[in-house]
């Protein structure tokens, strides 16, 4: 009898799924009962071919590549609904919704308007292809003076991570300009990299491009490295997400608070400024990479409730619950792409939730959801009177 | 086939543009620089008649800042071969003195098919590629959005005014000047990008002395200026029709 080596070539399936089990909690994945709750918690899942679970049975079935051929998974917002309601606690985000995009970025295959977001990141350091030097701009005319750390070149305690959207946004700009009130009046030694600052790369990442989120990040790591501070605070959700939680492992490490959680330490000191009445039906929007990813639920809620007048409404999704605004994962930049499969967008669904909640006022704590938000409730009947605001928009009102 | 791509960079305007001091040229210390999009256009052409026909993509370019992340994503979407060109570019170079050089090197690579960039938004002296073609007595056909080549003859398409498309054929060698490639340039992830810095070799060459005659010289360069401004009437409608009436007979219209 002759034995001979049955050889094998792995199939497309085989090697994506033992590339999955590698990762973090990657194992998981063998435990997966196929109960579909993470299809049905999926806000685009009705329309996906291969929502989550179905793409767990794909693999199985050893049927990777009909998946690949869709392009589905572009609508896939990172927002981790799925990966907190699964039983399992499978890393279906994390693991397999942003795998999946690696490959199709890998094939070549990204839609026309993620492509340009990258490039631009890539090349000027910011997805909106604005120039790199004119990151402080929206500082200018602001007193005291914002400290640029490459022009002042003296240690801070705080170092400001401003991002990209509060730099250049005409909209998220006044909230960044508000906070920069909020921490002159607090006497806050605080400092921004301004030109030096390049993307956070968080939502880069999320969108299939590990390598630009890399280099990204090196780049940031360099210029933090140049300078001397205690912490840092982020006024976007995915930078303080990419430096909590993804810069420790490339090797840079520093101490990182969101500004909410940042000014909530404050609250004593802040409480008694906030001295104008708001006197307005207020409901809060839980940002995914603020509360379902890193867990900070309750600071926004305190400084909302710290304003005298305002009352605190939630809205049927909340907490852990809380619905996406349709910008993570690169859906900031597939808004036509996402549109021309779903004719309906996240933002909208979000404001018909708020003024469901009887609020006037959509609070909320990601550069994104502003200009969101805002676009969306053009779009809405009946939410006429609602207005958007960031919680240091609020604050900054407040003190009169 | 042996297809050779010159492309060029060019100021991003994305930056303000200054002139310098000598008022005649742009001030290039802020000045930052950006592959020509009609010659990103070229290079994606090359390649989709590289999947399609099999050929061998060289992408040349002059050795300004930025010009290796440009030959390295040139490469990661699948160029052979990268040379960027040395040369004294202290004076500012036109294309005149660009394309005469550029004979020289792409005549020793024997080309059969040589895609350039339709135009550049900072050529002041015509566009390099019927510059370049005369040089190398070479036919030229500009203004291409898709090529197709078979044996020894190209097929190319050819936008005209009023939305009319040429098709035409040439013998090859031939030179064409790239309006918009087939489909838009592909994306190519980072990570390929940085794997080709650490595995492929650009080839360093020489553009030697540098001919520019033939070129306009440039006597002032200035960002547009106001002419006379506009008059602005007054809000109010009645007032704003008696102001007409006015001006009108002021102008011998009434």
């Amino acid at each position: 009898m002759v034995i001979t080596e049955i050889t094998h070539t792995p199939s497309f399936s085989e090697i994506f799924l033992t590339s999955l089990y590698k990762g973090e909690n990657g194992e998981r994945f063998r435990t997966c009962l196929q109960c579909g709750s993470c299809s049905g918690v999926c806000p685009f899942g009705y329309l996906m071919d291969y929502p989550p679970g179905r793409m767990i049975a794909g693999l199985r079935a050893d049927e990777f590549d009909l998946v690949m051929d869709t392009d589905t998974v572009w609508m896939c917002v990172s927002c981790y609904a799925c990966a907190q309601i699964c039983p399992s606690k499978i890393p279906i985000t994390a693991g397999l919704m942003t795998r999946t995009k690696e490959e199709l970025l890998l094939a070549g295959n990204v839609p026309s308007e993620l492509q340009s977001a990258l490039e631009n990141s890539q090349r000027y350091g910011n997805p909106m292809g604005e120039s790199p030097r004119k990151r402080a701009d929206w500082t200018i005319g602001i007193q005291p003076q914002v400290t640029i750390l490459g022009k002042d070149r003296h240690p801070v305690d705080i170092l400001w991570f401003v991002g990209d959207y509060p730099s250049y946004h005409p909209r998220v700009q006044a909230v960044a300009k508000s906070l920069a009130k909020i921490l002159n009046v607090l006497g806050i030694d605080f400092g921004i990299l301004g030109p030096e600052e390049n993307s956070d790369g968080d939502t880069q990442r999320l969108a299939g491009e590990r390598g630009l989120f890399e280099m990204l990040a090196e780049k940031n790591g360099r210029t933090f490295s140049k300078y001397q501070f205690n912490k840092i605070i982020t006024s976007d959700p995915h930078a303080f997400n990419a430096l909590k939680n993804e810069y420790p492992a490339l090797g840079i490490s520093y101490p990182v608070q969101h500004y909410t959680q940042f000014l909530a330490e404050y609250l004593n000191q802040l409480k008694p400024m906030l001295i104008k009445e708001l006197s307005a039906n207020v409901t809060y929007h839980d940002p995914c990479y603020l509360g379902r990813v890193n867990g900070v639920f309750d600071e926004p809620r305190m400084l909302l409730e710290a304003i005298p007048g305002l009352k605190l409404v939630e809205m049927a999704h909340n907490h852990a619950s809380s619905l996406c605004c349709g910008g993570g994962g690169g859906g900031m930049w597939l808004d036509g792409f996402q549109w021309e499969k779903a004719h309906v967008r996240l933002s909208e669904w979000r404001v018909h939730e708020a003024v469901a909640a009887g609020a006037n006022v959509l609070a909320v704590a990601c550069p994104y959801e502003p200009p969101r938000f805002e676009d969306a409730i053009k779009m809405t009947q009946q939410a006429g009177q609602l207005v958007v605001k960031d919680i240091v928009e609020l604050l900054a009102e407040a003190l009169g | 086939m042996n297809i050779i791509v010159p492309v060029k960079l060019v100021p991003d305007l994305v930056e303000e543009l200054t002139v310098d001091a000598g008022g005649t040229a742009l001030d290039t210390a802020w000045l930052r620089l950006i592959i020509n999009e009609f010659d990103d256009h070229a290079i994606e052409q090359a390649i989709l008649l590289k999947e399609r026909t099999g050929a061998h993509v060289t992408v040349v370019s002059t050795n300004f800042e930025g010009i290796d992340d440009l030959l390295y994503t040139a490469a990661a979407k699948g160029a052979d071969r990268l040379i960027k060109l040395n040369g004294d570019f202290e004076s500012g170079i036109n294309n005149h003195a660009l394309a005469r050089a550029l004979a020289t090197i792409i005549r020793d690579l024997k080309p059969d098919l040589i895609l350039t960039g339709v135009q550049a938004h900072n050529d002041l002296d015509g566009s390099i590629g019927p510059l370049l073609a005369e040089y190398l007595g070479m036919p030229y056909i500009g203004y291409v959005s898709g090529a197709n080549v078979s044996g020894e003859k190209v097929i190319v398409r050819k936008e005209y005014p009023a939305g009319l498309i040429g098709e035409m054929q040439a013998i090859l060698p031939v030179l064409l000047g790239i309006q918009a490639a087939e489909q838009p340039p592909r994306y190519v992830a980072i990570s390929k990008v940085r794997l080709m810095m650490k595995t492929m070799n650009i080839e360093e060459m020489d553009l030697g002395a540098l001919d520019s005659t033939g070129a306009p010289i440039v006597n002032r360069m200035f960002q547009p200026e106001a002419a006379e401004r506009a008059m602005m009437l007054s809000e109010n409608a009645d007032e704003a029709a008696s102001q007409l009436v006015t001006i009108f007979k002021e102008l011998g219209t009434l």
